[in-house]
């Protein structure tokens, strides 16, 4: 199991040397996220309290005239609630969620750049000293002395889907 | 965006003929002297057969060649048009569906056979003693003591449309069909024909006169115009008797100057003999206009661009309503002025929109109409089928999804529910039994009505049956309405015998199931000895709702309308009272309630007047409590996406004018919940 995990995820580069990435900040870290995967960054808008919906999904927006869930993934890894700021975005992505492809707002404290990450710097999430659950990161990338955290959205949807399932059922 | 696959579109096309065809048939059936059906069945066939060809299909252009030579020898009295040769033929269109479906598929023997049956039907009905010939032949009766004496001539003058040329139409085949008749002088009129300046050259400016010489009727003549009869002018006058001198100078006097006058003249001229042939030629003249109005009625767009436009008109509505709170703000009045406009304009959009989609129940209920014809055939009973509100009109995609719940309680209905014709005149009623269809729209919702006058549904029956099944409980007291509800439970199935039709008893709970999956209702009524009637009652659209907008907490929520039966004011008295048990009392009757603020967990203080949404399905009753009600809303809905399938309290979202979204909430559920919760308090209490 940890050596599946310690191996950067091939998929990710998918044989190339560098990938193109949008950087965000959440609590304090940096995220990138494979850059053609974003549909669009969006400005606070109006939220929606879903009654009864899990805290990670406990919102909707309106993106375009569709209902979208709005996903806070500093739950997954654990970390505080920030407050909103000037800098605040909304990041649009598409996921797959059981074979559906499905729109997704991520809550996001800043948006910093468009910038190409070398899969030379990149590390597998260390097995031991990280808070975080190793499969919810497909893989760290060095850059001037500091980490960016490229995370597994597929993973942590996923799990907090499931949760939610078991959570229903009991 | 790209170009529809051209098979596809011929398919889609093909089916809308062989439609066509069928209903000419069942018409035809009716009245086997109805001429207008044998020329409009000619019609359709001779069109499959045209544009299959074009199209690669070549086995069915062969087959439907030998139905349209059967209805052309129909159509020209030869053969009078019989149940039998109908019957064939409308057979045979189901096997054309099969050609049209699995081109390459192997069809031979079926097609020979088919075509045997069709033979023998044309063979029979070619006999001497038919009556038919009376029947088929007024038209060609006032030409027969004309070319029974030979040659008449006629005097043809015709002209096509501008355009016709460009539809494909070749004048010269025309010309020639005529040539084929007899003896020809034709003249081309060229005086329509422009400058050469403006001169395009795909259009058609040239009119014919033709003077014809021919021993075959008028409607011969009439014949070779047939496919360009909707949009052409045509007069064909005899020119007086077999040998007529006037038919030389008439030919030697091309140059007359009346013939830049058209038809006109010459008519008026050769009035006097012709007076007879008047009649007739009034009689055609209705129907192009007809059928030029039916041509101009569609045009074929597919679901998904209308959804899109949808969601666009969504989106402006959205962008107009902040347009408008900015203006509001402003002291501009030119501003405001145009951001009135923008706001009249997309109302007036969106209704057109929800318009666009919806489409009448006629389409629905014409295949019926075939389905019954069968089941009569099949059962050996007698059934009509009367229909009644065709316009009424309803959303696509509900259409599409009533069609299978219909076929299955029509079919019940002709299996089940009427008797032989021996038992029906055994009690009295008419040998043939009776089918009604029917829609009509009250309020937000349609009502379909599937009645027959039948036997009617045995209370007993059901009541064994249940019990043998297990799915109540022996000598269980079950109201009438309960009772019946029971045909719809999986499994279940009166029948006797397991028929060919219906009987599986599988079909009445997928109605059941599609029916709610369309947030609609199932009422039976059933008198024994006098029929059963089963109403569906389904709302107008899937993508649309009337609702009523509340407020709980900061949050606003959607009640479909439809669902909302009355909303009171929670008094203080009743607020304090019911801090224990959740129930306000209505009218006599105790209603449980659900405070929407509790469920919700909004954390802020109640508004100083509560007040209640009671809110039903069928007959259960809730009381919903919200903070504030805000008011009706064309309702919009979106799904949710796959991360909220677990919030069961609500169906959907809708976007609000504002540009805020509101939840809407699942009406069933909450019944359900504040009824179980009602049964927890009396188990408790």
């Amino acid at each position: 199991m940890s050596e599946a995990i310690r191996k950067i995820p091939e998929d990710l580069w998918s044989g190339r040397e560098e990938l193109e990435v949008l950087t965000f900040d959440i609590a304090g870290e940096m995220f990138a996220l494979e850059a053609v995967k974003v549909q669009e960054i969006l400005d606070l808008l109006p939220e929606t309290t879903v009654p009864g919906a899990k805290r990670f999904v406990g919102s909707v927006i309106n993106f375009r005239g569709k209902v979208i869930p709005l996903a806070d993934i500093r739950l997954a890894f654990g970390m505080e609630a920030t407050k909103t700021t000037i800098d605040s975005r909304i990041i649009v992505i598409e996921l797959e969620i059981e074979e559906e492809p499905t729109l997704v707002g991520i809550r996001t404290d800043k948006v910093n750049e468009v910038t190409t990450l070398m899969k030379a710097a990149g590390e597998p999430p260390p097995s031991v000293g990280m808070r975080w659950r190793p499969d919810f990161i497909d893989c760290l990338v060095r850059r001037d002395g500091e980490f960016i955290i490229i995370p597994n959205l597929h993973t942590i949807f996923s799990a907090q889907h499931e949760r939610s399932h078991q959570l229903t059922q009991a | 965006m790209s170009f529809p696959d051209p098979i596809a579109v011929f398919r889609t096309e093909a089916a809308e003929l062989l439609e066509q065809i069928e209903a000419g048939l069942l018409d035809l059936n009716h009245d086997l002297a109805d001429k207008e059906q044998v020329d409009a069945v000619f019609r359709g066939l001779h069109t499959l057969k045209g544009s299959g060809a074009m199209f690669g299909f070549e086995a069915l252009a062969a087959f439907t060649h030998h139905c349209e030579t059967a209805f052309d020898q129909v159509r020209k009295g030869i053969v009078p048009a019989t149940h039998d040769l109908v019957t064939a033929v409308l057979n045979a269109t189901d096997h054309m569906r099969a050609l049209i479906e699995t081109p390459d598929g192997d069809h031979g023997a079926m097609s020979e056979t088919l075509l045997g049956r069709l033979r023998t039907a044309v063979a029979a009905a070619g006999l001497p003693e038919a009556p038919a010939p009376a029947a088929a032949a007024p038209a060609t009766a006032q030409d027969a003591p004309v070319a029974a004496s030979g040659l008449t001539t006629y005097r043809i003058h015709f002209s096509l449309p501008v355009n016709a040329m460009a539809n494909g139409t070749n004048p010269v085949g025309l010309l020639n069909e005529l040539r084929d008749l007899g003896a020809c002088t034709i003249r081309a009129d060229r005086s329509r024909v422009p400058a050469l300046d403006d001169l395009v050259a795909t259009d058609l400016h040239v009119c014919w006169d033709i003077e014809l010489a021919t021993e075959a009727p008028r409607s011969a003549i009439e014949d070779v115009f047939i496919f360009v009869m909707d949009e052409m002018e045509l007069s064909v006058e005899p020119v007086g008797a077999p040998e007529d001198a006037r038919a030389a100078p008439a030919a030697a006097a091309p140059q007359a100057p009346a013939r830049e006058e058209a038809i006109m003249p010459a008519p008026v001229a050769s009035a006097p003999p012709v007076a007879a042939t008047a009649a007739p030629r009034a009689a055609p003249a209705p129907l192009p206009e007809a059928r030029q109005a039916k041509s101009a009625e569609n045009v074929r767009v597919p679901a998904e661009r209308l959804d899109e436009l949808m969601d666009r008109v969504g989106e402006l509505v959205i962008a107009q309503s902040r347009l408008s709170q900015l203006a509001n703000a402003s002291a501009d009045l030119q501003l405001r002025a145009v951001s009135e406009d923008v706001e009249r304009l997309s109302g007036e959009l969106r209704d057109t929109m929800m318009v666009l989609r919806m489409v009448p129940v006629a389409q629905l209920f014409s295949r019926f109409r075939r389905l019954v014809h069968d089941l009569a055939i099949e059962t050996g009973k007698k059934i009509e089928l009367i229909t009644e509100g065709e316009t009424t009109e309803v959303d696509k995609s509900v259409v599409e999804r009533l069609a299978d719940p219909l076929v299955h309680l029509v079919r019940n209905s002709c299996d089940h529910g009427l008797e032989t014709p021996e038992e029906r005149l055994a009690q009295g009623k008419p040998a043939a039994g009776r089918i009604f269809l029917s829609a009509r729209q009250q309020a937000g919702e349609v009502i379909i009505t599937i009645k027959d006058d039948g036997r009617g549904i045995s209370r007993d029956h059901v009541r064994a049956k249940a019990e043998s099944s297990g799915l109540i409980a022996p000598n269980a007291a079950l109201s009438d309405q309960e009772l019946l509800q029971l045909i719809f439970q999986p499994g279940f199935s009166t029948a006797q015998q397991v028929t060919n039709l219906s009987g599986r008893g599988v079909g009445m709970d997928v109605v059941k199931r599609t029916i709610d999956a369309l947030r609609g209702t199932i009422n039976v009524v059933s008198h024994t000895g006098e029929g059963s009637e089963i109403s569906l009652a389904i709302p107008l659209t899937l993508a649309i709702i009337d609702g009523l907008l509340v407020r709980v907490g900061s949050g606003r929520y959607v009640i479909p309308l439809s669902a909302v039966e009355e909303c009171l004011e929670l008094s203080i008295e009743e607020d304090m009272r019911s801090r224990g048990r959740s129930f306000i009392s209505l009218r006599d009757s105790l209603v449980p309630f659900i405070r929407l603020r509790d469920l919700f967990m909004t954390g802020t203080k109640p508004d100083p007047f509560q007040k209640v949404v009671v809110i039903s399905t069928g007959a259960e009753r809730v009381g919903l409590v919200v903070d504030q009600i805000i008011g009706d809303h064309q309702t919009v809905i979106k799904g949710m996406s796959k991360l909220h399938h677990d919030v069961a309290t609500f169906s959907g979202a809708t976007i609000l004018g504002d540009g805020g979204v509101a939840l809407i909430l699942d009406v069933g559920h909450l019944v359900t919940a504040g009824q179980q919760q009602e049964a927890q308090l009396r188990a408790a209490g």
